[in-house]
């Protein structure tokens, strides 16, 4: 089976620290698959490299067949069809929530000012926030915030959505509008990387999971395999301590 | 006291002086509306260059750290007689034949660039790196990352000592009248020197602050306003 996004091998350092070591991950079209782990184990790089946000020291990745680790690729143009939603949103505070939306598709699509406002005027109204298209990201709760950050991120019509922890700066409380939200992505096949740690989110929505701890991906397989009956003493070890949390 | 007021206030002096007076200070804000003009243009050129990233820039990153640190250091006055009195000196064709007036504007310009450049360079790095990210993560090249988000935010941040600069300029405009141009310190100075009176001075003075109040009133403005906008948005 081919894959939308391969990594084979990939090694990535901050200076003498190896925070991905090895590591090789495939993602099919239209599947969701779940990065669960301690902060710090790598989920986050694993993700900006993808789309290059980081550059690897060693190994490949290629996504939609094209490999993207070879320095020769137009950055701008692989961007466009990755979108990426971070944990601390990162609106752009200046804009209106419409405008944030807007930007991208204007700029970089090349859309018109009409056409770039219909179609996030849609989007808003998915999301159910096209209420809030005029004000500042400032007047807007955490939750909707990331739910602004998510259309934006969409307006790009991307083939694949990367989502770094984009419920872990969130109140309780407003968790599940944004979790809502990306479970009806999955309903309509969005190809998805997930970082999170809410485990039953994962469990819910991955077609695999994959543990990292210290940049290793020590195992990979389905919710049931890695939740249920992991193989690893280091995933065990991890559940166990997420599930006296209470987060599981 | 009576000869206080008659050297610092006379009213028939201040009747006298004062057309001289005002004359020059239109130059003072000609001069200065030129001068603000073009450093707010030259600076934010400059600044942007010395962000640039990747080896390729380099010399040119290091043109404009030499540019910055020579003409902050360098006292206006310097630069202000090098120009005016320095390059008619030169009797070179292309720049040598111009008003005293335009080498004034063309010092204060040069030397106010090198602080507003940055003022301006604050303001680029205060804006947090997860803003470029997320722009860049869209797909938006570096150009478009700084043009349509990094910039925006760092320029609205900056006005209140962008603002504070120009006071400066408008003051150090004078410094051009004590070298070659008649505006209101020198038309002061000539009515001093012929009369032996001081009023002039004290009326360019009261043009000048008349000139620079409003500008630091609204400067608080922004100031106050900002801290409140702040203060809401972490409720």
């Amino acid at each position: 089976m081919s894959s939308f996004v391969s990594l084979r091998g990939v090694t990535k350092r901050f200076g003498e620290l190896e925070v991905l070591r090895n590591v090789d991950l495939d993602v099919g079209e239209h599947n969701v698959v779940c990065l669960i782990g301690a902060s710090g184990s790598g989920k986050s790089t694993l993700l900006r490299c993808i789309n290059l946000l980081e550059k690897v020291d060693e190994g490949t990745i290629v996504v939609d067949g094209q490999e993207v680790t070879n320095g020769a690729i137009d950055v701008n143009a692989l961007r466009r069809k990755i979108g990426i939603v971070f944990q601390a949103y990162n609106l752009f505070p200046h804009m209106t929530v419409l405008q944030n939306v807007m930007l991208a598709p204007r700029k970089v699509r090349g859309l018109d000012r009409d056409a770039a406002r219909a179609a996030a005027m849609e989007l808003l109204k998915r999301i159910g926030l096209a209420d809030k298209a005029q004000e500042f990201p400032d007047r807007l709760s955490g939750g909707q915030q990331q739910r602004v950050a998510i259309a934006r991120a969409l307006a790009m019509n991307p083939r694949l959505l990367l989502l770094d922890e984009i419920t872990s700066a969130l109140d309780p409380q407003l968790v599940a509008e944004v979790l809502n939200l990306v479970r009806s992505l999955t309903e309509v096949g969005m190809t998805m990387i997930i970082a999170t740690h809410e485990m039953s989110f994962a469990r819910e929505v991955s077609d695999k999971i994959c543990f990292l701890d210290a940049g290793v991906i020590w195992e990979q397989g389905s919710p049931e395999e890695i939740l249920t009956k992991p193989r690893e003493p280091r995933t065990r070890e991890f559940l166990a301590r997420v599930l006296e949390g209470g987060r599981m | 006291m009576h000869q206080i007021l008659h050297l610092f206030a006379d009213p028939f002096a201040f009747r006298q002086v004062l057309p001289d007076i005002w004359s020059g200070f239109l130059i003072n804000v000609h001069m200065m509306l030129i001068a603000e003009a073009l450093v707010l243009a030259l600076a934010l050129l400059l600044a942007v260059v010395r962000g640039l990233p990747g080896p390729a820039v380099k010399p040119l990153r290091a043109l404009a750290i030499v540019y910055t640190d020579f003409f902050r250091g360098t006292p206006l006055i310097i630069v202000a007689y090098a120009f005016i009195i320095g390059i008619p000196g030169l009797r070179y064709a292309g720049i040598s034949g111009y008003s005293n007036e335009v080498y004034g504007i063309a010092a204060l310009t040069v030397v106010y660039t090198a602080y507003v450049t940055e003022v301006y360079r604050a303001g680029i790095e205060s804006v947090h790196g997860s803003q470029r990210m997320a722009a860049r993560s869209l797909g938006l090249s570096y150009g478009q990352a700084l043009r349509y988000v990094v910039l925006p935010q760092a320029i609205r941040r900056v006005i209140p000592p962008l603002l504070n600069d120009f006071i400066g300029l408008q003051k150090d405009t004078a410094i051009i009248g004590a070298i070659g141009v008649i505006e209101a310190g020198a038309q002061a100075n000539n009515y001093a020197s012929e009369y032996f009176n001081f009023t002039g001075f004290v009326v360019a003075a009261v043009l000048f602050i008349y000139l620079t109040i409003p500008l630091a009133r609204f400067t608080d403005h922004l100031i106050k306003e900002r801290e409140l906008r702040e203060r809401a948005a972490m409720v």
